[in-house]
């Protein structure tokens, strides 16, 4: 599987509140981050927890400004996300 | 985030316990070999692996920068892995300079890189500290008896997937005619999780 996103992109995590086991943090849906780095391709853990077989997807290293997703605070907040947890993060591709 | 985690160990443990029963009985594991496992992973683990990682660094330019590169291909330069569980996790080493501090955190639950610093803390483990720090990192070292410049920017990193972090503190002043063990013993628990200056 090729990836979508290189270091520097935007993507914006989804806002999707599955019903279901995921490991995308819920302070940071929705907010927008920016790729520092590809880590590889995993196993998708909302598929695992629920038994789905699936290819393994690419992980990126993405990083929030505090602000974006609390509103307040100077420092940063980097994340690891699967790739079906983040879009490119135009207004249009948000959810 | 998820729950706190230590209102669940009990009932954790105990399934745990009756799940290794019935694969003992079907015998599918050898009990033996499932302790002599255990306990020769967690000999391994220590937060010394950490600080040797980190005191080399320091006096190894060379060293550093191929340790924030890849960590993975650096650690067997001293006989280090990240091996031992499953499978070998991706070990991510994020460096404190002047201007920047970084502090590690699990806010899903609490994954920490065992192999080079043992079992983690109880702290690091609680809800207080995982829901906290993403927030307020400045508030949360404060409390750790941290007082960081500040001008110095906070990275906070989230392991949230399948990559584990350790921090790389910065050396100390005045250390210019220390040697590596020496070195390596100034190193602390803390100061590789970001808590700490060192």
């Amino acid at each position: 599987m090729t990836e979508l996103f290189r270091p520097g992109d935007r993507v914006r995590a989804r806002r999707a509140d599955p019903p279901h086991h995921t490991r995308l943090p819920r302070y940071a849906r929705g907010a927008v981050g920016m790729v520092l780095e590809r880590q590889g391709h995993y196993p998708l853990p909302d598929d695992r927890a629920r038994r789905l077989s699936g290819e393994p997807e690419p992980v990126y290293t993405v990083r929030f400004a505090a602000a974006e997703l609390f509103g307040e605070g100077d420092h940063t907040v980097t994340v690891d996300l699967w790739e079906s947890y983040i879009r490119p993060a135009t207004p249009e591709a948000a959810g | 985030m998820s729950g706190d985690h230590t209102g669940t160990a009990a009932t954790l443990a105990a399934r745990v316990r009756h799940l290794e029963g019935l694969l003992e009985r079907r015998g599918l594991v050898d009990p033996q070999e499932l302790d002599r496992a255990l306990e020769a992973f967690l000999a391994r683990a220590s937060p010394a692996n950490g600080a040797r990682l980190v005191a080399r660094a320091w006096l190894d330019d060379g060293f550093r920068a191929r340790l924030l590169a890849d960590a993975n291909a650096a650690l067997p330069e001293l006989g280090l892995s990240m091996g031992g569980g499953l499978q070998e996790q991706r070990l991510k080493v994020v460096e404190n300079t002047e201007a920047s501090h970084n502090v590690i955190v699990c806010t899903l639950c609490s994954c920490y890189p065992i192999a080079l610093l043992g079992p983690s803390p109880t702290w690091y483990k609680s809800e207080a500290y995982r829901s906290r720090v993403v927030r307020d990192p400045r508030g949360v070292l404060r409390e750790f008896g941290f007082a960081l410049d500040p001008a110095v920017m906070i990275n906070v990193w989230d392991a949230s997937a399948e990559s584990r972090y350790m921090v790389l503190p910065r050396r100390p002043a005045g250390t210019g005619d220390v040697d590596e063990q020496a070195l390596a013993a100034r190193v602390t628990r803390n100061g590789l999780i970001g808590v700490a200056p060192v």
